[in-house]
């Protein structure tokens, strides 16, 4: 033996060894430990799916109470046929963990405010907005909720069931990629998760407010200009619930407290002055037409909600058919049954209520230690809530949580969130922390065989609130404006409140037989588009910022059509008319004093005035227009706006159109920094100069073309650029039904045309499995780019021999 | 034929071993061999290496294969800022040849006499 070249190499290999075992940072980025993952029989290579791999097996699992059998088809879509309906809720679990565990788990995560543990420091402050927020604390009640229903507990816990056999069979070669490159291990499932995924969708959808920006803009600006700039009321609007349809008579009857102009509407008070938020744009369409206005004579049901575009993406296409029930749709992975979809009798569909329901109030605390507040002339004792946040590479970071009546103060001294000075306590009283049962709606519907099922189905939603259609064989159509929603004073939670006493408390939610609902209305359809449900007959207030536009176009092309058939209706999913374009364009055209344009300018305003206002692939009139109405809004408000906090409301999108077709001298057209008084002409035209700067680079950039400045693509939830889809080529725009914009658009299309057969069509921008090295990762996202749709096969037992079935996985006890 | 034998060897017991085990029971699997099979300290460096470097690349380059290189194309571009499955491959080999060569050669220099 050789004992010191002997030493060297062994060190040198377990150096080696050790090297590649550990997760080094390069270029600030954490690289995965090299060994195991470039080992062909543990890392990443296992996860490069043959491009024939075989999904057929065989599994037995004891908690089975009979056999199912899942025939996937071609398109890698589950049709699962369970002998007993709460073993569909096992298998659903269970494939909805072997496609997509990692995206399951980091939702719940995000939701539950545990980012950190994966990432580091920088989720911190995710972690901490999400927990004060007090997501978990809604999860809990949820779960409570859920639990107390036998026939929900049973259906969730088999889902946990199932979700857990498939974690317990990983290994670290068949671990999903990302755990593989971050460096990490799925934990078990639990209720709690799912009721935490259910969370995450209140927070995306339920968390339509913008109370702090609109205190600052309130106190910045005279009550005149504020009522100029944030009116209650827009004069385009086509409601959900055609104007002049007779409410219910008001059984509640919110009051507004003693002295609120002063304490309230006309305090001055800037409590904010940080970074802004940004802005998110959940909108959907849905609406469903009756056999008279199509050509089967059959109701038709279509629905594309409008959700940030993600990979993996949020659905996953399945088919559940059980003794009791036999359902097609998107479903969520991370929650049991279908979602948006139809059975053998019926169809539904959801597009966001977003109306407030999410209110500020400032707390006085007796002292820092936040232990007592004052309300109702008395200190009253907070429970503390504390959350200890684990951090990757870090001790964890403790926060606790001060509970009053309201909620939980999510703003006080150690948390700004960026918006507040720190010096303010703010509690935040919020729909989603209250006791519901969202399951059930879907549990329900799923199995909805005419109207009445579906009215039983849908009242258990409370948050997020949801413009919830309905078609079904018997003929009927439906749309109703479901959720909690609290009965408000005019003005109440616009701003944020006196958290002093019980008069500014929500006086109780609006009674579930004055929700505004449309069953078999005359007209043959019934639509929403995310705009204002009512028109200002309905007795209670809802609130001011809605988008209007989608809606008059649905509307207007509803009632023109007589006959729909499912390819007419699959155009008008894929419409890219741009309604907002359309109501201000004369206006532009009109004040564009062109005589001293210079060449460039010229060349843009031609483009302007010949484009056809649709939201094309190629049209670039639609990207002139849409930096000139930038520009424009600009020119208009930036003078007003200079000396403004940082955080503070700008005008919604339909204010400026409205008040300038109502009144071409709008107030704020006068640049308030110039001795002479400018008029609506001199605004465009300055705009549209300034507009012809930033297009020429544009131009020069090569994303003159719509598509290409719209710039949609659907990113990796990782943020992982490779396994992103990026600038695709597709078309349409924010105002157009075709609602594409950036990472944000139609996460899910569908058309159901409820003939004696259904004929259905559906696609979603993603692929079934979740795994970037599987050809199923991103198949549907080109289908999807072109606006193409594919047939949504409801699978009967006698088709199994179906050439389309390609893959069986059966499972017994 | 010693030489062979011992790279023949070095694959097969990393392959089985590797399905039950961590990756760097490749390390173990050349030290065993290179011990028993008493040659120099270059030579069974070299066995190790092209056992591992081999088995590695030829199971990479299959698997990816199958997959179209698809997954190859992604990871190439993350890992090593180029898209080329190739690059891929060659570097999975390299990383895999490296330890198993030290390895081996760790195995040699135990043994007191060389054949």
């Amino acid at each position: 033996m050789r004992l010191i070249p002997f030493i060297i190499s062994l060190l040198i290999t377990c150096l080696l060894i050790g090297a590649l075992s550990k997760q080094w940072t390069i270029g600030g980025k954490k690289a995965p430990a090299f060994g195991s993952f470039f080992s062909p029989q543990h890392g990443f290579w296992q996860n490069a799916e043959a491009t024939d791999h075989d999904f057929s097996a065989d599994l037995k699992f004891p908690q089975l109470g009979g056999k199912v059998e899942v025939y996937f088809d071609d398109r890698l879509v589950p049709h699962v046929f369970a002998e007993k309906t709460n073993d569909a809720y096992f298998v659903q679990g269970y494939i909805h963990a072997k496609f997509r565990l990692w995206q399951m788990e980091l939702q719940t995560f995000a939701a539950g405010g545990r980012v950190s543990e994966v990432i580091g420091e920088k989720g911190l402050e995710h972690d901490r907005e999400f927990r004060r927020l007090g997501m978990v604390y809604a999860a809990e009640i949820a779960q409570k909720e859920m639990e107390k229903d036998p026939e929900i507990k049973a259906e969730c816990d088999a889902y946990t069931a199932g979700v857990n056999a498939y974690i317990n069979s990983l290994t670290e070669s068949t671990l999903p990629l990302e755990y593989k490159l971050i460096g990490y291990k799925p934990e078990l499932w639990s209720n709690l998760k799912t009721s935490l995924f259910l969370k995450y969708m209140s927070y995306d959808l339920a968390s339509h407010e913008n109370d702090i920006e609109m205190t600052n803009a309130k106190s910045y600006f005279s009550a005149e200009d504020f009522a100029k700039l944030f009116p209650a009321v827009q004069d385009s609007l086509d409601p959900i619930i055609p104007k002049g349809t007779p409410f219910e008579k008001q059984k509640v009857f919110p009051v507004a407290p003693a002295g609120v102009d002063s304490i309230y509407f006309n305090s001055k008070d800037v409590a904010i002055n940080e970074t802004q938020k940004a802005d998110p744009e959940n909108g959907s369409n849905n609406w469903a037409v009756s056999g008279s206005k199509t050509v089967s004579g059959a109701p038709i049901l279509c629905n594309d909600p409008h959700l940030g575009l993600n990979l993996p993406s949020l659905w996953f296409e399945m088919q559940l058919s059980t003794p009791d029930f036999n359902a097609y749709g998107a479903t969520f992975p991370g929650a049991p049954s279908v979602i948006i979809g139809f059975n053998d009798n019926a169809a539904f569909g959801f597009t966001n209520g977003g109306r407030d329901v999410r209110d500020y109030y400032e707390i006085k605390f007796k002292d820092d230690s936040r232990k007592e507040y004052w309300f109702d002339s008395s200190w009253r004792a907070t429970t503390f809530r504390v959350d200890t946040i684990g951090i990757s590479g870090r001790e964890p970071f403790i926060d606790s949580v001060a509970y009053t009546v309201f909620g939980p103060v999510m703003f006080d001294k150690s948390y700004s969130g960026k918006r507040s000075l720190n010096d303010k306590y703010y509690a935040v009283r919020w729909t989603a922390h209250d006791p519901s049962n969202e399951l059930k709606i879907f549990t329900l519907l799923n199995k909805a065989k005419n109207y009445a099922d579906y009215s039983a189905a849908v009242t258990n939603l409370h948050t997020p609130g949801q413009n919830c259609v309905f078609a079904c064989k018997d003929g009927d159509i439906a749309i109703r404006t479901q959720g909690d929603w609290p009965a408000k004073w005019k003005g109440q939670g616009d701003f944020i409140m006196p958290g002093t006493d019980s008069s500014y408390m929500w006086q109780g939610m609006i009674p579930q037989d004055e929700v505004p609902f449309q069953y078999n209305p005359e007209r043959g359809f019934v639509s929403s588009a995310n705009q204002k449900p009512v028109d200002e007959t309905y007795p209670y207030y809802i609130g001011r910022d809605y988008p209007p536009y989608r809606g008059i176009t649905i509307n207007k092309r509803l009632g023109d059509t007589t006959k729909f058939s499912p390819e007419s209706m699959m155009k008008l999913q894929t419409d890219n008319f741009d309604g907002f374009a359309a109501t201000v364009m004369p206006l532009i055209l009109k004040n564009m004093q062109t005589g001293s344009f210079n060449a460039d300018e010229s060349k843009y305003f031609d483009l302007l005035k010949n484009w056809n206002l649709r939201d094309d692939i190629g049209a670039k009139g639609a990207t002139v227009f849409e930096v000139v109405w930038q520009h424009f809004e600009d020119t208009v408000f930036n003078d007003e706006y200079a000396k403004a906090p940082k955080v503070i409301m700008r005008p919604h999108e339909s204010t400026l159109a409205e008040a300038l077709l109502k009144d071409s001298a709008f107030k704020f057209l006068d640049d308030i920094n110039t001795s002479q008084v400018e008029t609506l002409a001199d605004n465009i035209t300055a705009a549209f100069k300034q507009a012809a700067l930033d297009l020429k680079t544009i131009e020069a950039d090569g994303r003159l073309d719509w598509e290409k400045y719209n710039g949609v693509g659907i990113r990796h939830l990782g943020f992982i650029p490779q396994f992103s889809r990026l600038n695709l080529k597709t078309a349409g725009g924010s105002h157009a039904i075709n609602a594409n914009r950036s990472n944000h658009g139609p996460s899910w299309r569908m058309v159901v045309s409820l003939t004696a057969k259904t004929e259905a069509y559906g696609v979603y921008p993603g692929g079934q499995s979740g795994n970037p090295g599987s050809r199923f990762y991103d198949n549907f996202v080109d289908q999807w780019a072109e606006g193409k749709y594919y047939p949504l096969w409801m699978m009967t037992k006698a088709e199994v021999k179906n050439k389309s079935v390609k893959w069986k996985i059966t499972f017994t006890n | 034929m010693k030489f062979l034998l011992s790279i023949l060897l070095i694959a097969l017991l990393s392959f089985a071993a590797a399905l039950y085990m961590p990756w760097w029971t490749i390390a173990v699997a050349a030290f065993i061999v290179a011990l028993v099979f008493n040659m120099s300290g270059g030579k069974s460096f070299l066995a190790g290496f092209l056992a591992i470097f081999l088995l590695w690349s030829v199971m990479s380059f299959l698997i990816s294969s199958n997959n179209g290189h698809l997954l190859a194309h992604k990871v190439s571009l993350l890992i090593l800022s180029v898209d080329n499955p190739y690059y891929l491959i060659l570097a999975t080999g390299l990383i895999g040849g490296l330890v198993a060569g030290f390895a081996a050669l760790t195995g040699s220099f135990l043994r007191t006499k060389q054949s």
